[in-house]
């Protein structure tokens, strides 16, 4: 049985070699996928033309029913993207080196799930056309937006995110992007050595990389969590049942967090599997994965229960009708499902022998996100279906046109992601390096002390860490 | 494009928005609806209709929830406890409720606006700018009321094909996909009023503007007026019946006083009033 992270007698051509390997030449396969994704983005594309030239009609977004699967959806991408600022800043900041394999595809993933958020508030608009006026631009006549509109935060909230999570991205890889440019031709080496910014790997460099690399892990981490408080405030700061709930803030962080986390071990099994990264993302570091999913899907069902019960023993009335709505109402199948995949299923992730299962993982993490994608469509939906107004109770059901948008996204970000393994490197070369390099420590004993400045740092002689074993 | 501009706009905007809206009103325009008169024949909805060019959009888009009726007349059928009977029309009728923007003084859909398409008019209304809005559907979302409407479709070729086209009032303007709307109190009958009295060096008096939906009525349920006009016929009816704008809940001397708003202890602090139905139980 696998216990270490990472085999630390790798040699660190063979990181490089492993690494560029996985973007040559791509095979059948990946075409495959590349068809498949366009052919689901061509899907929503169609759909949104269909939406854009006659209205909103044919979405089904019926009074009383103004949101629906956009905004869930929307929700969800979101809270994917919170999984890569976890890996990358916070465990950056605790220095936990297992992150530094996945952290990569983890960040990327960031990045484009926010690319593909981005678009649903955009497509949901009555008036695509006029989506500017949300920004405050300078403008002759004097009109700004709604400062006081949730909305609007999300429009600052989002573009920040996305902005720092991309540069966030971009600075981590610059060594990484070094070492392609030595290795390529062609276009590629154009590429990268724009990209790369002239990096030599000098001592001045380094030192100036470590710091603004830290810089930006520590902007980012208030920046997520505000991002998803700020998202979750377009319903808690309305007074609708449902919507209006004190906890919500901490609930969305949590739920992002769960969903994003559970996105990784997907990809995770994903990329072992095709890019045979099997020495890199080995088991023990996804049975860490799992883990903080683990503890992360507790917080989520604990946020569950403490809304549960704070809107029962508060005797609201309206909110108490519809939280039993949700429990026996039209919404029922769907709000038991999400409760299962949400709360029950993350107990596979307890179990050692099923977490090292990587098909039974790779099934678990899909129904988890699945659950999550149910919790933001359960959110969204019933508290429109059952407000205050008995007359305006109307149970609703979604079109093709939406479901072809939401598919759609799907096939959005899994574009991007493709073209992302192919022209980037999805793991970081020069932090598995790193890694690597940590993990000898504790084999040679002449390296130990060579290296032994800092008092965290792993003593002459000290038995190599029993964690995840 | 100055600086200058930016920043004297800037401080405007703090200004008005830190109070949240006017606090110096003009007119306090309110209705009184006496539910002991209202039959439900829907006339109200109907002259609605007509005057605020409100798109006819079929018995098909209706059911599924794409209806534009700025005033609608919810029925409401009593339990079998409460007086009522199995049948599916039940013999001794319904209750009828007809509802219109309520033009809340603290409009839950007001601050939602992303780029303030709804906000507040010296003159109380809740106002809302077609031109401006983007169509985010916020405000319908934080209506308790669920009395905003909005334009899922291109309507004006389908509801007014030639010649009835003739028909649409050219005071207001026809509204196009994508475009939130509701109930104005009649903003254009109000402008015209207001015109007028200022033409003739006067006050606007009690009777110069009444909606389309109070004209109609044929049992003049429903009363239209201002507020901050003492004499008015609303005034005195709201006082009558102890109903005080800026409260969420009504201290009454008299628990036979019928007056009561919709809602009112979410705080939206409405301008309509209800006088309650009064049925053998």
């Amino acid at each position: 049985m696998q216990t270490k992270d990472i085999n630390e007698n790798i040699a660190w051509a063979k990181i490089n070699e492993d690494v560029l390997r996985s973007m040559e030449n791509p095979r059948m396969g990946y075409w495959v996928a590349v068809v498949c994704c366009v052919a689901m983005v061509m899907c929503a594309v169609a759909a949104e033309i269909y939406q854009y030239q006659v209205g909103m009609g044919p979405a089904n977004l019926n009074w009383p029913h103004m949101w629906d699967l956009y905004i869930a959806t929307f929700v969800f991408w979101i809270g994917m993207s919170h999984s890569g600022t976890l890996l990358s800043a916070i465990l950056h900041i605790i220095q936990a080196d297992w992150r530094k394999p996945i952290y990569r595809f983890a960040e990327a993933m960031t990045t484009f799930s926010l690319m593909t958020a981005g678009l649903f508030p955009i497509i949901h608009l009555g008036r695509v056309w006029n989506m500017y006026w949300v920004l405050p631009y300078v403008s002759d006549r004097g009109i700004w937006p709604n400062f006081r509109s949730p909305l609007v935060w999300d429009a600052f909230a989002i573009t920040t995110y996305l902005t720092s999570s991309a540069l966030f991205l971009f600075i981590g890889m610059i060594p990484d992007l070094a070492i392609c440019r030595d290795s390529a031709r062609g276009w590629r080496q154009k590429l990268y050595t724009v990209l790369s910014l002239g990096w030599q790997g000098d001592d001045r460099q380094w030192r100036n990389f470590r710091k603004i690399y830290l810089l930006m892990a520590c902007f980012l981490i208030p920046l997520a969590v505000s991002v998803h408080s700020i998202v979750s405030a377009d319903f808690a700061m309305s007074i609708m049942p449902g919507w209006h709930i004190t906890t919500f803030p901490p609930y969305f962080v949590a739920g992002a967090l769960y969903s994003g986390c559970a996105a990784i071990i997907t990809l995770f099994i994903l990329l072992r599997y095709f890019f045979r990264f099997d020495e890199y993302m080995t088991i023990p570091i996804l049975e860490k994965t799992c883990k903080l999913t683990f503890a992360i899907a507790m917080v989520w069902s604990y946020l569950n229960i403490i809304e549960f019960a704070a809107t029962w023993y508060g005797h609201d009335m309206v909110a108490k009708e519809l939280l039993i709505a949700k429990f026996v109402g039209p919404h029922a199948p769907y709000f038991w499902m999400m409760l299962f995949c949400g709360s029950v299923l993350p107990f596979t992730l307890a179990f050692e022998k099923l977490r090292r299962h990587l098909p039974t993982m790779f099934v678990v993490s899909l129904f988890l996100n699945l659950g999550m994608w149910l919790e933001r469509w359960m959110i969204v939906t019933p508290t429109l279906s059952f407000s205050y107004m008995p007359f305006a109770w109307d149970v609703m059901w979604p079109s093709m046109v939406q479901w072809a948008i939401v598919f759609g996204s799907f096939g959005w970000f899994g574009l991007l992601f493709l073209v992302f393994v192919k022209v980037f490197p999805s793991v970081s070369m020069y932090e598995v390096k790193e890694m690597v390099f940590h993990r000898r420590h504790y084999h040679s004993s002449a390296l130990a002390n060579q290296f032994h400045r800092r008092a965290s740092d792993p003593k002459p002689g000290d038995e190599p860490s029993k964690e995840g074993a | 494009m100055s600086l200058k501009n930016i920043l004297e706009n800037w401080s405007d905007y703090r200004r008005t928005a830190e109070d949240g809206g006017h606090h110096d009103y003009e007119h306090m325009w309110a209705m009184a609806i006496d539910l002991n008169k209202c039959t439900g024949c829907n006339a109200c909805s109907v002259a609605c209709y007509a005057e605020n060019n409100l798109p006819t959009v079929g018995k098909k888009r209706m059911m599924k929830g794409q209806g534009m009726h700025w005033l609608r007349v919810e029925r409401y059928w009593d339990e079998p406890d409460m007086g009522g009977d199995e049948k599916e029309y039940q013999e001794r009728g319904g209750s009828f409720l007809p509802m219109m923007c309520q033009q809340c003084n603290a409009a839950p859909c007001e601050p939602v606006c992303p780029v303030a398409a709804t906000y507040h008019t010296p003159d109380g209304l809740n106002a809302q700018v077609y031109n401006r809005c983007i169509g985010s559907r916020y405000c319908s979302n934080n209506c308790p009321y669920r009395l905003r409407y909005f334009n899922f479709y291109s309507y004006y070729e389908e509801s007014w094909p030639e010649p009835l086209n003739m028909q649409l009032n050219p005071d207001l303007s026809v509204r196009d996909k994508g475009v939130m709307e509701k109930c104005t109190f009649c903003v254009q009958r109000i402008r015209v009023g207001k015109d007028a009295a200022r033409r003739e060096g006067r006050e606007v008096h009690d009777g110069d503007v009444i909606t389309a939906c109070a004209q109609t009525c044929p049992t003049e349920a429903i009363v239209f007026g201002d507020m901050m006009d003492k004499s008015s016929k609303v005034s005195k009816i709201w006082a009558a019946h102890e109903v005080e704008l800026g409260k969420h809940e009504q201290h009454k001397s008299d628990p036979d006083l019928r007056g009561y708003r919709v809602l009112e202890g979410l705080n939206t602090d409405p301008c309509v009033t209800y006088l309650e139905r009064v049925r053998e139980a």
